[in-house]
């Protein structure tokens, strides 16, 4: 049985390989010299790793045998869209003012065409097309961080990778409005996609960004993101994504951020459903005063699988990072968290804080939580905590006397848990649009059908506890 | 009677604490419940809230006529019984306002009455706060999150004048306050007490008594109520400690 597997599994890598020896025309149709060069690099290094497997201690808990055993189609070329798939992806979250990037079963999307200049000098499009149109960006930045020579889905995502999201923020540009990329697949046949995001904020810019991957249907799909993220001296953004995949696919989501000094990143990963979901985080402190916020929440359940990566680079002196990642898991869901703090020799004044905090609703639900922390420089702040535990009972107890039933007492308490992630959500409109959701998930109300997960299309139900901000 | 206690054993862990308790309490009474630690006294508020982990072997708990030993709490809540905590627990993250209205609507929607509406939940809690001295936004903090001892305490009253019980139980709620919170909590049962609710209050010593006047005082020792009678129990008590009542038991 082992052997076959092991054959099956070399059978999609080679698969792919062939598929990069005979398409390469197709695929670097748009590239420029350096990213081409990328491409034969990794894949290189990809014949030599292959997907990752669970010997490798990095993926010890969570296992791709059957992932990779699955028939995956590819799409060398955009799918053709529909006549209402401009209503697919139109967001209806109320007083929430995004711009929108919609990308189709990894293929960007847009009827304004594929690289738009707003009037502030903000340029967002497709990777694809912005390589020719900003070659020096690319050559300064591309397949800079994203390190293909250790991990299988970065290699072969470098190598493969036809579209993705391209954001630059010119030096000093504040953007007002949040940038919204909403990702769908929507395929009758199971898929493979490669998606490859290049972000980059200049000198003393801001940005908030949303990236959401959804799915529509129940085929299985395996996403495979790779985003490079720069950040500026003295600029600040904050990016949240939400994950609503079906229990069928899976998402590996590699993603690396660079940051000046004085820089300020917040990211916020918030997992609400997906079959196996990979999260690497890989932030680099290059500057001093930069300072990272590394959040997440995950609520899972049935047998879904949740992975956090998070490594922390302290390179230089007097920057702070903040890790906090939350999870519920119900039935036989599963979870790791792997923080990862590295503080260099010279960075001196570090402060790092990591903690993940966990809830197992039931005895079979399981998570491997391990903190590592690496320093070597003498007069830093770290620490971190980690914690597993099931619902307060003297908590519990406490609510139903005052008259809640149960199961609005276990809602009570699990939003509770959640809440100081929700409330680290500076944009209030999407903070109060998550809140709905977190809520929505754990009444188990939460449907992937709704076409973005922001749609939120469903009527709401009336519900016992309405938890409020106001001042009452 | 409101509540009829008649022959109770419970015992926590195979252990027997309460063995063979009888206590009736009526419309418009105050009950106190005095007794050295050990004896049982919160373990007596456990089984009449329904607290997991305490298990009654023997007896029947009547209340407004029912049997509700199989009643989940929150029904006996429901049903319109109140349990002041000994230790109120802190609940991070959910602020009491919200936790109040969801207390208050539960309660309602068992009575077949819509959600309070928010104006009127608003007007109740300044009416509450005033009644139990609280000035700052408690209403705002997560319930009972960084509140000092005696804010807890004052926070058990609020919660119990919002929920307007018929039988509030009391479990040695004036264990570690000050004289001024005291007289808060004692002013807050006073003003609640009517011909229409009675009052359970479980102490170990009578200083509470002295500001909420009970109509008997019981004493239990080991398990039982070994003796009752009147407001001066309570006082020959505090003189004379809980020794003679061991004596006099064990003659």
């Amino acid at each position: 049985m082992k052997n076959e597997t092991v054959i099956q599994n070399q059978a999609l890598d080679e698969l792919l390989i062939e598929l990069f020896n005979k398409e390469k025309e197709l695929l670097t149709t748009n590239d420029i010299e350096k990213v081409t060069q990328h491409r034969n690099e990794a894949m290189a290094s990809f014949k030599q790793t292959g997907f990752p497997n669970s010997s490798m201690e990095q993926w010890r808990h969570t296992d791709l045998e059957d992932l990779l055993d699955e028939q995956f189609n590819y799409q060398l070329r955009p799918s053709k869209a529909d006549g209402d798939i401009e209503e697919m992806f139109k967001c209806e979250v109320h007083n929430f003012n995004t711009e929108i990037i919609s990308m189709l079963n990894g293929w960007h999307f847009s009827k304004n065409g594929q690289l738009h200049t707003y009037p502030n000098g903000m340029v967002m499009g497709s990777i694809n097309a912005a390589m020719k149109a900003y070659p020096d960006l690319f050559n300064k930045y591309y397949g800079e961080i994203a390190d293909y020579t250790s991990n299988g889905f970065v290699s072969i995502n470098t190598a493969l990778a036809q579209d993705g999201v391209f954001i630059w923020v010119p030096d000093g540009v504040e953007v007002e409005k949040t940038m919204q990329i909403i990702k769908m697949i929507d395929l009758e046949e199971n898929l493979f996609v490669q998606s490859r995001n290049l972000i980059i904020l200049g000198e003393n810019s801001k940005l908030s960004l949303m990236h959401c991957d959804d799915s529509i249907n129940q085929a299985t799909s395996l996403i495979n993101t790779v985003t490079e993220v720069y950040v500026g001296k003295g600029a600040k953004l904050e990016v949240y994504k939400l994950q609503n995949l079906n229990d069928n696919s899976a998402l590996i989501n590699s993603t690396f951020i660079k940051q000046e000094a004085d820089s300020n990143v917040r990211t916020n990963t918030l997992t609400f459903n997906c079959g196996l979901i990979r999260n690497n985080i890989h932030v680099r402190l290059d500057g001093s005063g930069a300072h990272a916020d590394v959040l997440g929440l995950y609520l899972m359940d049935k047998e879904q699988h949740v992975d956090n990566q998070i490594r922390i680079d302290h390179n230089v002196a007097q920057c702070t990072s903040n890790e906090l990642f939350k999870g519920i898991l119900d039935d036989e869901a599963s979870a790791v968290f792997n923080g990862y703090i590295h503080v260099a020799r010279d960075a001196q004044k570090t402060n790092a804080y990591q903690n993940n905090k966990n809830i197992l609703l039931k005895p079979t639900a399981t998570i491997n939580t391990m903190p590592f922390l690496e320093i070597y420089a003498d007069d830093v702040k770290c620490s971190h905590g980690a914690t597993v535990g099931q619902l307060d009972q003297e908590a519990m107890f406490y609510i139903r006397q005052r008259g809640v039933s149960e199961a609005n007492a276990r809602l009570l308490l699990m939003y509770a848990f959640a809440a100081d992630i929700i409330e680290n959500i500076s944009i209030e409109p999407l903070r109060e649009r998550i809140d709905t959701m977190v809520k929505k998930r754990l009444r188990g109300e939460l449907s992937i059908c709704e076409k973005c997960v922001l749609h939120c299309g469903a009527p709401e139900k009336e519900y016992h506890f309405d938890i409020d901000y106001s001042k009452i | 009677m409101l509540l009829n206690i008649k022959n109770l054993h419970v015992e926590i862990d195979g252990k027997e604490i309460i063995r063979g308790l009888n206590l009736g309490v009526n419309y418009g009474e105050v009950h106190a419940i005095m007794g050295p630690n050990g004896s049982g006294k919160s373990t007596l508020a456990a089984a009449i809230t329904g607290k997991e982990g305490y298990e009654i072997t023997k007896g029947e708990i009547w209340y407004k006529e029912k049997d509700i030993m199989e009643m989940p709490p929150e029904e006996r809540a429901n049903e319109g019984i109140f349990l002041s905590f000994q230790y109120p627990v802190e609940i991070p993250g959910v602020s009491m306002a919200n936790f109040m209205r969801t207390a208050i609507n539960s309660q309602r929607e068992f009575r077949g009455q819509p959600p309070i509406p928010a104006g009127e939940l608003l007007k109740l809690i300044e009416e509450k706060k005033r009644l139990v001295d609280i000035h700052d936004k408690l209403t705002n903090r997560s319930v009972n999150e960084g509140f000092s001892g005696g804010e807890k305490k004052k926070n058990e009253i609020f919660q119990m004048a919002l929920l307007d019980p018929t039988l509030g139980i009391l479990d040695e709620t004036d264990s570690g306050l000050d004289i001024d919170a005291l007289k808060v909590v004692a002013r807050g049962v006073n003003q609640l007490r009517s011909d229409n609710n009675a009052f359970v209050i479980i102490t170990h010593y009578q200083r509470l008594l002295e500001y909420i006047q009970p109509d008997f005082v019981h004493v239990l020792f080991d398990g039982q109520i070994v003796k009752s009678g009147g407001k001066s129990l309570a006082f020959e008590l505090e003189a004379k400690g809980y020794e003679w009542i061991k004596e006099e038991k064990l003659v």
